[in-house]
């Protein structure tokens, strides 16, 4: 019964969609008035919400009770799971997370109907049509292709997924982040082609679309950051990022929604970059999308035919050529009739920001047409792999003059500004950068000219980001003052991580007897022993080593050579161990046939500032919606309090106290 | 000087600016697959039409039964990647992956050095990746080997 | 100073999103109706089976030799575990084709007896003939790099044809004209 239940209310959902699409369109083109069909599109985008998130809790509700009646339960799920699993069951396979994103869409549609009364109402009719439109689509595709409530004619007497492999917290909550960061970007989307339909164009339109935007880029750091911690522990090889097309899908998107979240701000604030914002705001959720689709689609990812679901993979290529396809037709068509906005000079902060777009757009190119490479060659028959070789020069080319805009920028008046006026205060930071390359060239003459620039740059940002709050009452400085100084603060962090972890890293790879003794920068690693441990599934090799850091007292680390029965494979599990300033890395490998094991040994120098700097840009990010929401809130005090005031004050006039 | 133009100039000064940076980045981008990107080869291939030695490629082939060696070092392996029609000789310096045994398929990410040995940066073993389960499609392959490392269930 | 002028010079600039979008359409396109084949194929297709004898993988089902693909009759030797996802979800597939009347011989690979067993009665077992390969010496010995994967063998034990992961609802017609194939000899 849950299951029909589940499928009935998004049937119902879906029906809501099309009444909300058809009144809407009614309303824009038909002539309706607003008030008789526009009013029928705000109910219907706010009932959705619910009725995909209840059709998503029977799901949930469904695993919970293992309903092995259920082929999705059946194939994904074991009576025997724990429950945290049974319940990161439901999302953890294709329909499931499909659901999943249709229910984040749902909420969001609902969100922005119940909350958002700032815009005309016509564009925001335009713009629920937009998203009515696009979750039609997702509906669809849910119903006729994904159905995750489909029953089996005999319930199977156990379920298939207990696959121990697949038990993984990370797992089970890195997708969600990152699904609620794509699909939020769905709201800005609409609001880019409500904009577009009906003209208007302006810093309302910006500040509706900013805090979806901000919220979206909040989850894609948390989960990117998360993702990236998550591969350097889990892996054994020491690396952090691997250019991997699965990691460039959420890439892709976070950059085109930084890009967007700047120039979404030039627009709220000075009304420029009018149309820029509007692509932009198509260009993040076609990046969603794209992503999205190339990792379920298989066609980049796949090893095995599999993994390709030629119905599937045509059915979302077509959701790709309608949605991105048709708004940029409409862009194409409306975007020359929109006004471009106030002007402004070379420098100012409005020039500052453009720089920063020109330049994300570019690495964002560069990621795309790096991570489309293989397919392009693919079509001539030739196979070949992108990698580090390509991205990181490629993209540091444009990655570095931003980092230098970014330190200036924000210290620039709007409209018109002169150098002269900040270079006082950039004096510090660009000496601080200039002595850092002379130190580093003089101190470690082998450095790479990346990692060198790099940790030059991300010194000098680092100063110049907390420039802004210079001379001000910290007290009362605006809340998303302090989250854009965190934001960048946080990327110098990160950039000083990344930097330090490629220019100082040190790697010991040896075979060594029990008792050896391996010095790696300043540790030295004593083998003491390996012991044979076990798991519920596994057993390990578990080599037992002391590692003392210029002669202090020894640290015990466990890393572990892994075997599983089944499926039967064998993984290393690495050790760490984390000082204020970097990180030790062990791996221990198989024994060789003279009875020496192998050990894998790095001294990572600052590494964990990495995610570290991740997270504080994720904290930026919150600061600045939880500014811009406080901020919105209070003007909508304010507004009401006027209007209460003007209210009363006529019937104050009009109907004077009668004298006694 | 830029408050010397006008301000309409001034913007299409800026048009310009992003149209040429755009345009480089597209160059650039071309240029850099042109030259970076990793060709697949299979031995045969190598055989046939060999890369230049240093150039960053991609092997992928068998490798042939009994030819696994590990060297003095305790550390490097050498061993053959063969594809029925030819063979490699192919060493690498590290821990070995997953299942990295003799008659399994590999990849191996490296160069050919001069006297035709391929030297391999990193190894990839083929088995692992046929019994990946849908639900680890949607995780990059380094997620996917990090859950089977997790694999601590309860 | 909000200007109104249109610039008519950048207005080819506009499409421009929509060309690269085109683009990419294609190149996607071509992308999924031509699935990249990243599969290592066997140096094996038309060479005879190299000689093996396994032992029984259950015991209700005899194990596998050589000889058995040498009777004048095409047969199938499917090559799974039961510790592979994909497996399982080729397993209508081959009941499909056992009820066609090819005769399918199974290969183990590195498993256990009562988890084939137990693998078969979930699953079904469309098999005539189980054989458990413990060292995957018949695996690399035909040139399979992976489960599951599927072989047809004429009636001289020559590999006829390779499928490289599980049989999905399509393969099933390519894998029977196939067989039809096989049963003219080379």
């Amino acid at each position: 019964m849950i299951a029909e239940a589940g499928l009935a209310l998004l049937w119902f959902a879906a029906a809501l969609a099309l009444l909300q699409l058809f009144a809407s369109v009614m309303t824009l083109v038909g002539g309706q008035s607003e008030a008789e069909m526009g009013g029928v599109v705000r109910p219907a985008a706010i009932m959705q919400g619910p009725l995909v998130a209840l059709s998503f809790l029977m799901l949930m509700w469904l695993f919970i009770r293992t309903d092995l009646s259920v082929l999705l339960v059946a194939s994904n799920s074991h009576s025997a799971k724990p429950f945290i699993f049974k319940l990161a069951g439901t999302w953890g396979n294709h329909e499931g997370s499909m659901l999943l994103w249709v229910t984040v869409m749902a909420m969001s549609g609902s969100l922005v109907a119940l909350v958002e009364r700032r815009l005309p109402e016509r564009t925001m009719i335009a713009t629920l049509a937009a998203q009515a439109f696009v979750s039609l689509g997702f509906y669809a595709f849910l119903l006729f292709s994904s159905n995750p409530f489909e029953r089996l004619a005999t319930p199977v007497p156990e379920g298939n997924g207990l696959n121990p492999l697949l038990q993984d917290i990370g797992l089970a909550f890195h997708p969600p982040t990152l699904y609620i960061g794509y699909v939020g970007l769905s709201v800005a989307f609409s609001f880019a082609v409500g904009a577009l339909l009906t003209r208007e164009v302006g810093p309302a339109f910006a500040r509706a679309m900013r805090p979806w935007v901000l919220g979206s880029w909040i989850f894609l750091t948390i989960g990117i950051t998360a993702g990236s911690y998550w591969a350097y522990y889990e892996l054994g090889w020491g690396g952090w990022w691997f250019w991997d097309p699965v990691e460039n899908a959420s890439l892709m998107p976070w950059l085109a929604a930084t890009a967007l979240l700047h120039s979404a701000s030039v627009l709220a604030s000075r009304d420029a970059l009018r149309t820029w914002t509007i692509m932009l705001g198509v260009v993040a959720f076609s990046m969603s999308m794209v992503g999205t689709f190339l990792v379920r689609s298989g066609i980049l990812t796949s090893v095995h035919a599999f993994a390709v679901d030629p119905e599937r993979g045509s059915f979302i290529l077509a959701l790709l050529a309608i949605y991105i396809g048709g708004a940029l037709a409409l862009f194409g068509a409306r975007a020359s009739t929109v006004n471009e906005g106030k002007q402004f000079s070379l420098v100012s902060r409005e020039a500052g920001l453009v720089f920063n777009n020109v330049a994300l757009s570019a690495i964002l190119g560069i990621v795309l047409l790096g991570t489309l490479y293989p397919l392009l060659t693919e079509a001539f028959d030739t196979k070949v792999s992108v990698g580090p070789p390509y991205f990181n020069p490629v993209g540091a080319i444009f990655a570095l003059p931003m980092i230098v805009v970014m330190a200036i920028g924000p210290l620039l008046r709007w409209r018109r500004d002169s150098f002269d006026r900040i270079a006082k205060v950039l004096i510090l930071p660009a000496v601080l950068t200039a002595g850092v390359i002379v130190g580093a060239v003089v101190l470690a003459p082998g450095i790479g000219l990346l990692p060198l620039l790099g940790l030059a740059l991300s010194i000098g940002l680092g100063i110049a980001s907390l420039l802004p709050l210079l001379g001000r009452n910290l007290l009362r400085t605006p809340l998303a003052t302090w989250g854009m100084v965190l934001g960048h603060f946080g990327l110098a962090v990160a950039l000083f991580g990344m930097a330090s972890e490629s220019a100082f890293s040190t790697e010991r790879l040896v075979a060594a007897e029990i008792g050896d003794t391996v010095e790696v920068g300043p540790w030295s690693i004593e083998l003491v022993g390996i012991d044979p441990v076990a798991g519920p599934n596994w057993t390990a090799l578990e080599a037992n080593i002391n590692a003392r850091y210029e002669g202090g007292d020894p640290i015990s680390l466990h890393p572990q050579s892994r075997n599983f029965t089944q499926p039967p494979m064998t993984t290393s599990e690495s050790a760490l161990s984390t000082r204020w300033n970097g990180q030790l890395y062990a791996v221990v490998g198989e024994e060789g046939l003279d009875g020496r094991w192998q050990l894998r040994l790095w001294w990572k120098p600052f590494v964990p500032l990495i995610w570290i700097g991740g997270l504080i840009v994720a904290l930026g990010g919150a600061l600045a919606l939880l500014g811009r929401l406080l901020g919105d809130m209070r003007k909508a005090h304010q507004v009401r309090r006027i209007a209460q005031r003007r209210e009363d004050n006529p019937l104050h006039g009009a109907a004077p106290e009668p004298a006694e | 000087m830029s408050t010397a133009l006008k301000p309409k100039h001034q913007r299409l000064v800026l048009v310009i600016l992003a149209l040429v940076v755009l345009i480089g980045a597209a160059l650039l981008a071309i240029w850099g697959l042109r030259g970076q990107a990793s060709y697949f080869y299979v031995p045969s291939d190598i055989a046939s039409d060999p890369p230049e030695p240093g150039r960053a490629v991609r092997l992928g082939g068998m490798v042939q039964q009994g030819s696994i060696q590990t060297l003095a070092d305790g550390v490097t392996v050498a061993f053959v990647v063969g594809d029925g029609k030819a063979t490699v000789p192919v060493r690498y310096t590290g821990i070995t992956p997953d299942l990295f045994v003799e008659g399994s398929g590999v990849v191996a990410d490296g160069r050919l050095d001069a006297d035709g040995t391929f030297v391999a940066d990193s190894l990839l073993a083929k088995h692992d990746e046929n019994y990946m389960p849908r639900e680890l499609e949607e995780m990059s392959e380094a997620q996917a080997k990090a859950v089977v490392a997790e694999t601590t269930a309860q | 100073m909000s200007g109104t002028e249109k610039k008519p010079g950048k207005r080819w600039a506009i499409w421009l999103p929509l060309v690269l979008f085109g683009v990419f359409f294609v190149l996607v396109m071509n992308g999924l109706v031509r699935p990249a084949n990243r599969d290592i194929e066997s140096a094996m297709v038309g060479k005879m089976l190299p000689e093996f004898t396994l032992p029984a993988g259950v015991d209700e089902r005899p194990g596998l030799a050589t000889d058995d693909f040498r009777q004048g009759e095409v047969r199938l030797l499917n090559v799974f575990a039961s510790w592979c996802v994909p497996c399982a979800a080729e397993a209508p597939q081959l009941d499909e084709l056992a009820r066609a009347g090819v005769p399918i011989d199974g290969v183990a690979i590195r498993d256990r007896t009562q988890d084939i067993a137990r693998f078969l009665a979930r699953y079904g077992n469309p098999f005539a003939t189980i054989g458990k390969d413990d060292i995957s010496e018949v695996q690399l010995g035909i040139g399979s790099s992976g489960v599951p994967e599927t072989f047809v063998i004429d009636g001289t034990g020559t590999i006829r044809y390779q499928h490289i992961g599980p049989i999905m609802e399509r393969d099933v017609q390519i894998i029977l004209s196939e067989v039809k194939k096989a049963q003219t000899p080379l």
